[in-house]
């Protein structure tokens, strides 16, 4: 039995792919049979831009021009991307986590538990759902605060929550606060975050 | 039996020696700096390319592919030239595998320090395309990885081929395996994630990513070591040949069936959970075989603890692999899923497995062979022992600290306290962690002062005063 044959194809090959193949089908197709599963490309999440994306452009309005030209479906995707690459490359995924539990009242702190529709699209592509809460979950932060907030708390966490220990974003900003083309764009992103959840509830 | 070059290449062995404790402590002190991050004392604050997120990748992935995955590939190359009596494929492909995967590290450091990481946990090695498209946008890292693996696998599997008419000795077993589920897995939680399956379904791969990742290479790896050194060092069998079958298949069937365990609760499948957490238990099980045969070889001659460092590195690494173990057993149900999900309980979880059993059975196969290939006494065996020490009492004060810091952490968020209460209340335990781990470093660095001294000193190795009696039933 301890041949290399059996132990290349059968132990090496045989037992990492019959559970590959688990791991991967049954999730998905028990997803697909309860949830439809409908994939939504950029162009579909970036279609109709948010009212906190046109509120950027309207608080400001020569660097959003500087930066992304016109609110247009296009620029939000641009943004919503750009977002969502400082949001890997920076880790922010290792301390924040993106999906709420029913457990342990996840869902009076944060919002409704996640679902597995949610994660259907071009933002979650991997997902980044994170194992980690060094800081809260933030599948649920649309619209929960103000761009403003954002800025101030990315420039320096300390201004809004004066007890916390996050890093501060200050290079995406210029001195006067105004954001530069990543400050919006990572705005936008954390602005975003839930907006699947909410279309999911309007058309069930 | 240290001048038989014909067989063993010892000069890839110590070129991946070297860059295995570099790449250590490169992981090491960037874990330690992002500590510093928490306490408020993160040293330059504001840095777009030194920052604290970009030295936990740096941490985490130079752990897994500098060193453990430098680290075992010299053990290899001393390993299965050994066992097999037939030297590995090529040496110029050895010396190309060692620069290829030298040039990796750096392009994977500098993907990071640039925001070109891949969001897949453990797997953030840059795929050098732009996420979602084929157009690059940095050094394809993912690729190279790739090719390196696969190199790494038609390297060892000439001798291992060759040999094939020969009994195989279980080291060489869980080394065949372990080879090709590393590429393997490499290949499947860096693509299918990415490119084929996104979200919910993606998850349930990334989380059997990270698993395989332990449980595929690094275990496999590490058991295989131990059924080599510990009875070469002992000078006597090991205790039970049926148990180490029974845990090679048990772990090759059982362990990459638990991966969906990294992301419980979520909203994969409560069948496909359920499936995770039964198979992880079993798993424990197997682990109880491999250690009882571990401690059962060790029978009667206790001594050797005291009168070999690289033994003592084994056994304290199995005592703390049997606990992580057991650990995980628990842990990996709901019940405890519920609180101890997403807290510092599993950043202490993970560093006892990693650092404390298969960092230490690695520092136990260094501290045997380093002197044997640089044909050197150790420089000092004080060194050695501080070594030893500070890291022992660092593991275990970290595991401890951050274990406790995740009850309450998980407690706190059941009770819905405030987020910075939260945060405030660990900030004690992140202390106790920061000095715990600055302990772990500065052991490090007297292991590798050590080493630089070894290499460098004078005193001809002399194999007949490191015998061990031999270990007659």
């Amino acid at each position: 039995m301890e041949r290399f044959n059996t132990l290349f194809f059968v132990a090496g090959l045989g037992c990492f792919a019959i559970a590959a193949v688990l791991s991967m089908v049954f999730p998905f197709m028990t997803m697909q049979s309860y949830h439809g599963m409908d994939y939504q490309t950029i162009e579909d999440l970036a279609a109709v831009p948010s009212n906190e994306f046109v509120q950027l452009a309207t608080d400001f309005p020569e660097e959003f021009q500087a930066a992304f030209g016109e609110v247009s479906p296009d620029s939000y995707a641009e943004a919503l991307l750009l977002g969502r690459d400082l949001y890997v490359g920076q880790a922010c995924w290792h301390c924040h986590s993106q999906y709420v539990r029913v457990v342990s009242n996840e869902e009076q702190r944060f919002g409704k538990p996640s679902t597995a529709q949610e994660f259907q699209n071009a933002l979650n592509q991997p997902h980044l759902w994170g194992t980690r809460r060094v800081g809260p979950d933030l599948s649920r932060e649309k619209g929960k605060r103000s761009n403003d907030w954002h800025i101030a708390h990315l420039i320096n966490p300390k201004n809004v929550v004066p007890t916390s220990i996050m890093p501060r974003y200050d290079f995406y900003f210029e001195d006067d606060g105004a954001p530069k083309k990543e400050g919006f764009a990572l705005v936008a992103y954390l602005q975003w975050l839930g907006t699947t959840l909410y279309e999911e509830e309007v058309t069930p | 039996m240290t001048g038989d070059t014909s067989l063993v290449n010892y000069r890839l062995v110590k070129l991946h020696l070297g860059a295995a404790g570099v790449t250590l402590f490169i992981s090491m002190a960037a874990g330690f700096l992002y500590s510093l991050q928490f306490l408020g004392y993160f040293p330059h604050p504001g840095n777009e390319f030194v920052s604290p997120g970009h030295l936990r990748l740096i941490h985490t992935n130079f752990a897994a592919y500098g060193w453990l995955v430098n680290g075992f590939t010299a053990m290899t190359y001393y390993v299965i030239p050994r066992l097999t009596g037939i030297r590995v494929w090529s040496d110029k492909i050895g010396s190309l595998i060692f620069y290829v995967w030298q040039f990796i590290l750096l392009a994977s450091l500098g993907g990071y320090l640039f925001d070109k990481a891949q969001a897949i946990e453990w797997g953030e090695t840059p795929t050098g395309f732009r996420p979602g498209s084929f157009e690059l946008n940095w050094i394809p890292v993912d690729l190279l990885i790739t090719v390196g693996a696969v190199l790494l696998i038609v390297q060892f599997m000439v001798p291992l081929y060759k040999a094939r008419e020969q009994q195989y000795y279980v080291t060489l077993w869980y080394f065949t395996a372990g080879l090709v589920w590393l590429a393997l897995t490499y290949l499947m939680g860096n693509i299918v994630p990415e490119w084929v399956l996104p979200g919910a379904a993606g998850a349930a791969v990334t989380g059997l990513f990270i698993h395989d990742l332990v449980g595929l290479y690094v275990t496999p790896m590490g058991w295989g070591l131990m059924y080599f050194f510990v009875p070469l060092i002992l000078r006597r069998p090991i205790w039970s040949h049926s148990l180490s079958v029974i845990g090679f298949w048990a772990l090759a069937f059982f362990y990459p069936l638990g991966g969906v365990h990294h992301f419980l609760l979520s909203p994969i499948p409560d069948y496909v959970e359920f499936g995770a957490i039964t198979t992880t238990i079993a798993i424990e099980v197997v682990v109880t075989t491999v250690v009882v045969n571990f401690f059962m070889t060790l029978r009667g001659q206790w001594g050797a603890l005291r009168k070999s460092m690289a033994i003592r590195w084994f056994y304290v690494g199995a005592v703390m692999y049997f606990i992580t173990c057991l650990q995980c057993a628990f842990q990996v149900t709901w019940m405890f899923q519920k609180i101890i999900h997403f807290t510092d309980w599993v950043v202490g979880h993970a560093h006892m497995i990693m650092f404390g059993t298969f960092t230490f059975w690695m520092f136990g196969v260094v501290d045997w062979l380093w002197p044997r290939i640089c044909r050197r006494e150790w420089y000092s065996n004080s060194l050695r022992a501080w070594h030893f020490w500070m890291s022992t009492i660092g593991i275990t004060v970290m595991f401890v600290d951050l274990t406790a810091a995740g009850l309450i952490h998980g407690f706190m968020q059941r009770e819905l306290n405030h987020w910075s209460e939260i945060v405030a209340t660990s900030i004690p335990f992140w202390w106790v962690r920061t000095f715990a781990g600055g302990l772990m470093v500065v052991g490090l660095l007297c292991g590798l002062c050590n080493m630089w001294m070894t290499a460098r000193g004078k005193r001809e190795y002399d194999e007949n005063q490191h015998l061990m009696p031999e270990g007659a039933e």
